[in-house]
């Protein structure tokens, strides 16, 4: 373990985490403390295939049981995508994307990305990649992973249908102010080790309930100088620690993403100095290897290198997690000349990083070298379509959750990596540390 | 409250289990139901009588947020889930709906309470007793906020400024 863990003596402080003045602005206090529970007014909202159909449900209870359902809080703060089971899986996931359709063209939700109509993607992907949520903003969504967005410096959480419901109706929703853990990761860099080999290790450490209900802050040199897509694959996976939300200070590299990709104002928040922190985690990048999560849970992890030789049937490179241009190109550097040994699928997380890895000739590397270019879904990664596992099948995969089951039948088995991993466990059929490897 | 338990001993009942990924894209109560807990316990909607109730181990319900899990299990029956935690998304999202409610027991409760034990919950008095095994525990009360989302039958007739 590289973590050293000490509680802080917080009786005299009274400055607030990023995440406490994000929601004392959005609920209209001077200052809110963990545990307060609080009404907060909601920026943005997100809804996709799956939680979107489920909205629609709830809307239609509700209006059985008495509610006016005829228009919503604010048609322009809602965006919705189609992810989960585009291409349509089957005759239900088609019906549902019609369903999805009248729903944003009822209430005139324009913000509507369409498979197979320019820009579409995994929504945690689109959130960044299109700038649907800005720095100091609430941003909920119907899915898990929307804590990926707080690497942008917005407060981001995951909820069901009957609040994002809610939040359509009331352009509000009640949180619990969550303590903020911090975990500041500090020192140069290795090669090789990627910003999953450091969430690995920190659910490894704190276990899958080890931020339950709490928040994850992520700070130190090694933070400070990752680029903002490895940044989202830290706050992605703290969902698979619990938490509420996870969330990074937003600096000049936000920025920087950000003017790339729109010029609208926003105020961003950081934390005050003398903030309160449940916990303070150090962390040694140094000490940190290319690490797995071995089958059924993201906490049961070891370093690559203890698994070698562990045989496989398939290598996944896709996901919200997995699958950022950034990802791409760290797997295209290990497949480059080279051929796959087992069953190897890439799925950029997006059309518009699909078409970035193309022009990069990222595609090309990927499928000289054997593997199947797929379209942007969610797909495998839940199990969806598009590749899920057989009986018995092993897969090393980008992706987030290696429930039993998550990919496919509930006697397969995920180990969770980097892309690097990934892409050197491809090569050789065996989980492989991609130091093991000579690249081209 | 009053029903039989079906226990699974055991930590992360995760959502994939609950209700798998397949069945994401369906959203017919009823027909959730007949794969609540598939991942697990194929056999669970035909055990279920109304009214039963689920004891579990700890962070119940982890994983995703898809609220086809408190629907799945709340429409096989179940009227509560005893477990020492929650996921937040789970809790929140029994809560809000109005499906089921998310009760935590301390360890020695959640060890105490034996598959098929017959348990009567009395909310407002914080208690439940085990019929079978002529014994009582006490439980955690709701949070204020959730307590009045419970008398109010979940989110839907709940305002923002009645909390």
């Amino acid at each position: 373990m590289g973590a050293i863990c000490f509680k802080r003596e917080s009786l005299l402080t009274t400055g607030m985490t990023i995440t406490e003045k994000i929601l004392a602005r959005a609920s209209g206090k001077q200052k809110v403390s963990p545990d307060d529970v609080i009404f907060a007014k909601v920026d943005t909202v997100m809804m996709h295939d799956v939680s979107g159909p489920g909205v629609i449900k709830v809307f239609s209870e509700w209006e059985k049981k008495g509610l006016k359902m005829d228009h919503i809080w604010n048609p322009d703060r809602v965006w919705v995508t189609e992810d989960h089971f585009v291409p349509a899986a089957d005759r239900v996931s088609a019906d549902n994307i019609i369903a999805l359709s009248n729903f944003t063209k009822k209430f005139g939700i324009k913000k509507h990305f369409k498979y197979g109509l320019g820009q579409y993607g995994i929504c945690h992907t689109l959130s960044h990649e299109e700038a649907m949520v800005l720095p100091g903003e609430v941003y909920v969504g119907g899915d898990s992973h929307t804590n990926t967005t707080g690497a942008m410096g917005a407060f981001a959480a995951g909820l069901g249908h009957t609040d994002v419901a809610y939040v359509l109706m009331n352009g509000q929703i009640w949180f619990k102010v969550p303590e903020t853990m911090l975990f500041k990761i500090e020192g140069s860099k290795p090669d090789y080790v990627m910003a999953k080999d450091i969430i690995l290790q920190i659910i490894g450490d704190i276990g899958t309930d080890g931020a339950n209900y709490k928040s994850m802050q992520f700070s130190g040199s090694v933070v400070k100088n990752l680029e903002m897509e490895e940044r989202l694959t830290l706050t992605n996976m703290t969902t698979e620690a619990g938490a509420k939300n996870g969330i990074i200070d937003p600096d000049e590299t936000t920025y920087a993403y950000l003017r790339e990709r729109t010029d609208a104002k926003y105020s961003p928040v950081t934390g005050d100095p003398d903030a309160e922190y449940s916990e303070i985690f150090n962390y040694e990048i140094e000490k940190i290897e290319p690490t797995v999560a071995k089958p059924f849970s993201p906490g049961n992890i070891t370093v690559a290198r203890e698994l070698q030789g562990t045989e496989l049937d398939k290598a996944y490179i896709g996901s919200c997690t997995g699958a950022k241009l950034e990802d791409l190109r760290e797997a295209a550097k290990i497949l480059k000349g080279k051929r796959v040994k087992i069953r190897t699928e890439v799925l950029p997380a997006a059309q518009s990083i699909y078409m970035k890895a193309l022009r990069e000739g990222l595609i090309t590397i990927f499928m000289e070298a054997g593997a199947v270019v797929g379209p942007p879904t969610c797909g495998a990664c839940c199990g969806a379509h598009m590749g899920v596992l057989g009986k018995g099948e092993i897969c090393v995969s980008t992706t987030n959750r290696n429930f039993p089951g998550r990919m496919g039948h509930v006697e397969s088995q995920t180990y969770l990596a980097s892309p690097l991993v990934v892409a050197a466990s491809a090569l050789t059929g065996k989980i492989t540390d991609p130091r093991d490897v000579k690249t081209n | 409250m009053r029903g039989k338990v079906h226990k699974y001993d055991r930590d992360n009942i995760d959502t994939d289990v609950i209700i798998p990924g397949p069945y994401l894209k369906i959203h017919d109560h009823k027909e959730l139901a007949k794969h609540a807990m598939e991942g697990i316990d194929p056999k669970f909607p035909e055990k279920v009588s109304q009214g039963d109730f689920v004891v579990a181990g700890s962070n119940f319900g982890c994983g995703s947020s898809r609220e086809h899990a408190p629907i799945a299990l709340s429409q096989t029956g179940i009227k509560a889930i005893l477990a020492p935690s929650f996921a937040r998304i789970f809790y929140r999202n029994a809560v809000d709906g109005g499906y089921l409610l998310p009760i935590e027991v301390d360890e020695a409760t959640f060890k105490n309470i034996s598959d098929k034990d017959e348990l009567e919950i009395d909310l407002g008095k914080n208690r439940i007793t085990n019929i079978s095994k002529n014994n009582t525990y006490s439980i955690k009360p709701f949070p204020e906020l959730i307590a009045k989302i419970v008398e109010a039958g979940g989110l839907v007739h709940f305002r923002p400024d009645s909390a």
